[in-house]
């Protein structure tokens, strides 16, 4: 148990006082080491049993100059004692390692909110970099909000003075002396980081020693000061008991993957360019050769996910990932996929476009491309997960239909949740579906010798998936249009015409599970319906509504087709539907199309996702009018 | 790759029952012929024989070979073929191709495919047109070539496929004619037997929008004075009674060919396949003019280099060397690796 109260130092008496819920956003420069501050402080997070949300937030430039707007780097943690969606619309604390970054999220802070500055980086040639004619500390332009002056990096420095270390080295902990003293502020145990540093630089004990006396340094400093009278203290969240990890989209969507293949006992082929946000997702897999997991960097796209393909018609799980202009590029491909009948993941991380568009930003605007963006009629199943932790079963899910399918299934993760982080119940592997497959191993014609590869399974409408090295079953597929059955070439009209319908239906009747509402109160006449990544904000929206007395029912599409199958039931039942979008109303024309439902659809695209407030603000606006 | 028992296959047994559809008089028809006559010489069991083609009059290829096929999209075959290869290391994988696949829409996958060496028998059926598109110029149309779409000539320089593949430093080059079926075959097996991507241009005629193109290579009367046949370990001579030979020039960068009576025995250069070096190969091919006169044929390099699906296989092999948790045990120690907390 943690004392009530801290003594310290110059007879220094610490306040300590309950919070059921903090944002912290550090930001510095994108050569400041946010990303992992923020990191460490969300795994000291985690040990503590909150519930946490994360959003990190970076340029694409991997060292914009310093100094200046564009390299600012931030990493935003939501952290509470209940269960929590989101990462926070707005920052309680806000850690500002220099000038830019004080500019670039002052914005975002509500008045009250605490402000740390590096004081050493408010130097006059830092000032004029981004536009301030006056310092800001200097002035009172900051007067509505508690600003803690921290000379971070000559602290940081002197803690180090008798060190070994360079001073530039010095310079570079000052990102742990800042964690330091945030651990220190909110009572976070800092076990996890000493053992993470020891690691990290196990080649440089120099600078192990060096970033664990900035560290502490920084804690020390919380405790002695009189500026910072108050700890904070936020007590663990009530949560399902079990194991958990702080999991980021991409690391839970890679474990998926994985999962897929031990539970197919299929290798596992990744083909992919490296693309953001993609490329984690083939830089984890990549370490798992020894679960039988194959990754090739391709040339292109284009062969990314030709190589994918040609390792699923080997009898392998064929996966390829990439974002928006990857799967452009992957189109055609994706169609023979559909002509072949074949198992193929294709997972689309999307973010900001057209274009390069805003590659580091999050968009959920490839949904038309996944549903309809190929030549001819190509349907394909589309998944998309809903948080970070949802992409681990979202994998799984896709991988299902996949291969007992034999379709391509794209997977549409995005920006938000693909970086975005937060603790994951760590799910039993018996748990897990079965996800084995038989491959053909025998001729399935009447006559018992031909074998046709096109004949289905009445059940599933799948073709046989009859390997290469199979005896008896050779036989040739192709991109031209397949006879019935025989998988012959065929020209015939009506045959086209029966194929084509085939294709739709087999993608169509896929069993998925129906839509679950939720709806509290039970009396809501408005439903807000969303897709992937706005799970979060939307939850958190209704909660607020709900909490003011106001009814409302969410809904959340995972499986965008086919969609389930109560769908049109569930819309019907409500006087208003409003969907929500990261785009500019790419579900509601299909909602519109498909059921006739006048649905309001509501959109923003600034490359970031929705904030609790403003969905608020809006439904309440609907809510008054049905 | 080869068996311990005889499998006894035949030509018949490589036909498929599909309806050959090229054009009477095609060269794909004898190619076809010359292929499925060889096959059985593999002594590999048809199902493990795979042949993958892109878009195009030869891409219809798989189609009529009685073993596992795929028929796939324009340039990608080598792509796709990868892929199997290299999770399927157990398969004779075949790429059938044509100029316009194979160097124009596809050129990245073929160079990449070489560059990584992977287990892949390409055969790039060169017919110097587009076909199946009716008559366009191809990348390796000549310049000034008079098509359909290019009335008034073509301005672009062709590729010699050849070099192109020795620039991406494949493993193993080849050329040969669809006409000559006994010289076809000995490159399919020298191709067959080389671990890693085996680079084979069949100089093939079409007759209907480019018919004659090789005429100068196949004319009995002219054919021995255009033709150098490379064969490994001999001096490049050729000609009537050898009257031709080619020699590295003191002072140049590449090969020449000059009069063999005027030319000291020893200054003929000894065919060597297995030179390090590409440039050597480079060199042959840079020999033939416009007018096809100094074409060598035959296997240019070969060379050792590990495959791509070897080195794969044996990074995935070496991984699991000495696991003995099953996959589901190592799966849950992944998923529980890290920072964990428990909740009670």
């Amino acid at each position: 148990m943690r004392p009530r109260r801290a003594k310290r130092g110059a007879g220094v008496t610490k306040q300590i006082r309950q919070l059921d819920r903090v944002v912290i956003r550090f930001a510095g420069d994108s050569g400041d080491g946010m990303q992992l501050t923020g990191d460490r402080f969300t795994s000291e997070t985690a040990q503590l049993g909150n519930d946490i949300s994360t959003l990190p937030n970076f340029p694409a430039e991997i060292r914009a100059p310093a100094g200046t707007l564009p390299g600012v780097s931030s990493f935003q943690v939501h952290f509470a004692d209940y269960d929590i969606l989101t990462p926070g619309d707005a920052p309680n604390v806000l850690v500002a390692m220099n000038p830019a970054a004080l500019k670039a999220n002052l914005a975002d802070l509500p008045r009250g909110a605490d402000i740390i500055v590096n004081t050493d980086e408010f130097t006059r040639r830092n000032l004029a970099k981004v536009g301030y004619q006056a310092n800001p500390l200097d002035d009172d332009s900051l007067a509505g909000y508690v600003v803690h002056p921290v000379a971070l990096t000559s602290m940081t420095v002197g803690a180090l003075a008798e060190l070994e270390v360079s001073k530039k080295d010095a310079e570079r902990a000052k990102n742990m002396f800042a964690l330091g003293l945030l651990s220190w502020m909110y009572s976070r145990p800092y076990e996890s980081t000493l053992r993470f540093l020891e690691r990290k630089f196990a080649k440089r004990p120099e600078l192990v020693a060096a970033n664990k006396a900035a560290f502490k340094a920084g804690w020390n400093f919380g405790e002695t000061t009189e500026d910072f009278a108050v700890r904070y203290e936020v007590k663990p969240a009530r949560m399902p008991s079990g194991t958990y990890r702080n999991i980021t989209g991409n690391a839970a969507l890679s474990l998926g993957l994985v999962a897929a293949g031990v539970r197919s006992g299929l290798p596992v082929f990744l083909g992919a360019y490296p693309i953001t946000p993609a490329s984690d997702i083939l830089h984890e897999l990549s370490k798992h050769k020894r679960l039988g997991v194959l990754t090739m960097q391709a040339e292109d796209e284009i062969a990314a996910v030709g190589a994918a393909l040609g390792a699923s018609y080997g009898g392998a799980l064929g996966i390829t990932t990439t974002s928006g202009p990857g799967v452009a590029l992957k189109s055609e491909t994706i169609s023979l996929a559909v002509a072949l009948e074949l198992p193929l993941l294709i997972v689309d991380v999307q973010r900001a476009g057209p274009s390069t568009g805003m590659p580091t930003k999050t968009e959920q605007a490839d949904l038309n491309m996944a549903l309809f963006g190929r030549h001819g009629e190509a349907p394909v199943a589309v998944i998309a997960p809903r948080s970070p932790a949802d992409c681990f079963h979202a994998a799984l899910e896709a991988a299902r239909i996949a291969l007992t399918y034999r379709t391509p299934v794209l997977l549409l993760s995005d920006n938000y949740v693909a970086n975005g982080s937060e603790p994951w119940l760590l799910p039993d592997v018996e748990s897990l579906p079965d996800l084995r497959v038989e491959f053909a191993s025998a001729p399935n014609g009447e006559d018992g010798t031909t074998f046709l590869p096109y004949l289905r399974d009445p059940e599933t409408l799948a073709r046989p998936w009859a390997i290469p090295g199979t005896p008896g079953l050779e036989h040739r597929i192709g991109g031209l249009e397949k006879a019935d059955k025989t998988g012959d070439i065929s020209y015939d009209p009506a045959n086209h015409d029966f194929m084509v319908r085939t294709r739709a239906a087999r993608i169509e009747t896929i069993p998925v599970p129906d839509i679950e509402v939720e709806d509290p109160d039970g009396d809501a006449r408005v439903l807000v319906l969303g897709w992937g990544s706005t799970y979060g904000p939307i939850g958190a929206a209704c909660r607020g509504l709900r909490q003011r007395g106001l009814s409302v029912a969410q809904a959340h599409l995972r499986h965008l087709a086919p969609m389930p199958a109560n769908l049109g039931q569930v819309l019907a039942a409500y006087d208003r539907v409003v969907i929500p979008e990261m785009n500019l109303g790419q579900l509601a024309q299909v909602i519109r199309g498909r059921f006739l439902v006048d649905a309001i659809s509501y959109n923003q695209v600034r490359g970031l996702p929705f904030t609790a407030v403003e969905l608020e603000t809006m439904l309440e606006e609907v809510l008054k009018n049905v | 790759m080869s068996e311990p028992v005889a499998l006894k296959l035949t030509a018949k047994d490589f036909k498929s029952d599909q309806e050959v559809r090229w054009c009477p008089g095609c060269g794909d028809y004898a190619i076809l012929a010359a292929v499925q006559q060889f096959m059985p010489e593999l002594n590999i069991p048809r199902e493990r024989i795979v042949f993958v083609s892109g878009i195009g009059c030869s891409s219809r290829f798989p189609y009529y070979m009685n073993t596992y096929g795929m028929h796939s999209i324009h340039g990608r075959a080598p792509a796709i073929a990868t892929g199997l290869s290299a999770t399927r290391p157990d398969l004779s994988v075949w790429v059938v191709t044509g100029d316009g696949d194979a160097l124009s829409i596809g050129g990245n996958h073929l160079i990449h495919a070489l560059r990584r060496n992977v287990n892949l028998k390409i055969l790039l059926f060169n017919n110097r047109i587009y076909g199946l598109t009716k008559g366009q110029y191809s990348p390796t149309s000549e310049v000034g070539k008079i098509t359909k779409s290019t009335p008034v000539g073509s301005a672009d320089a062709p590729f010699n496929p050849l070099s192109l593949a020795l620039g991406a430093e494949a493993t193993f080059v080849g050329r040969t004619i669809d006409s000559d079926r006994k010289h076809l075959q000995s490159v399919l097996r020298a191709a067959a037997e080389h671990q890693g991507s085996a680079f084979v241009e069949i100089y093939q005629n079409c007759n209907i929008f480019n018919d004659g193109a090789f005429d100068q290579l196949k004319d009995p009367g002219i054919r021995d004075d255009h033709l150098i046949r490379l064969e490994h370990g001999q001096p490049i001579t050729f000609g009537a009674d050898g009257r031709f030979c080619v020699v590295h020039p003191p002072g140049g960068f590449g090969l020449e060919v000059r009069d063999t009576a005027a030319t000291p025995a020893g200054d003929i250069v000894v065919h060597d396949a297995t030179v390090t070096d590409p440039a050597y190969a480079f060199a042959l091919s840079r020999l033939p003019g416009l007018d096809l006169r100094n074409t060598p044929i035959g296997v240019f390099r070969a060379v050792d280099r590990p495959s791509y699906d070897s080195v794969v296989q044996e990074q995935l092999a070496a991984a699991r060397s000495g696991v003995t948790e099953t996959p589901e045990q190592q799966l849950a120690s992944l998923l529980n690796s890290g920072d964990t907390w428990t909740i009670d």
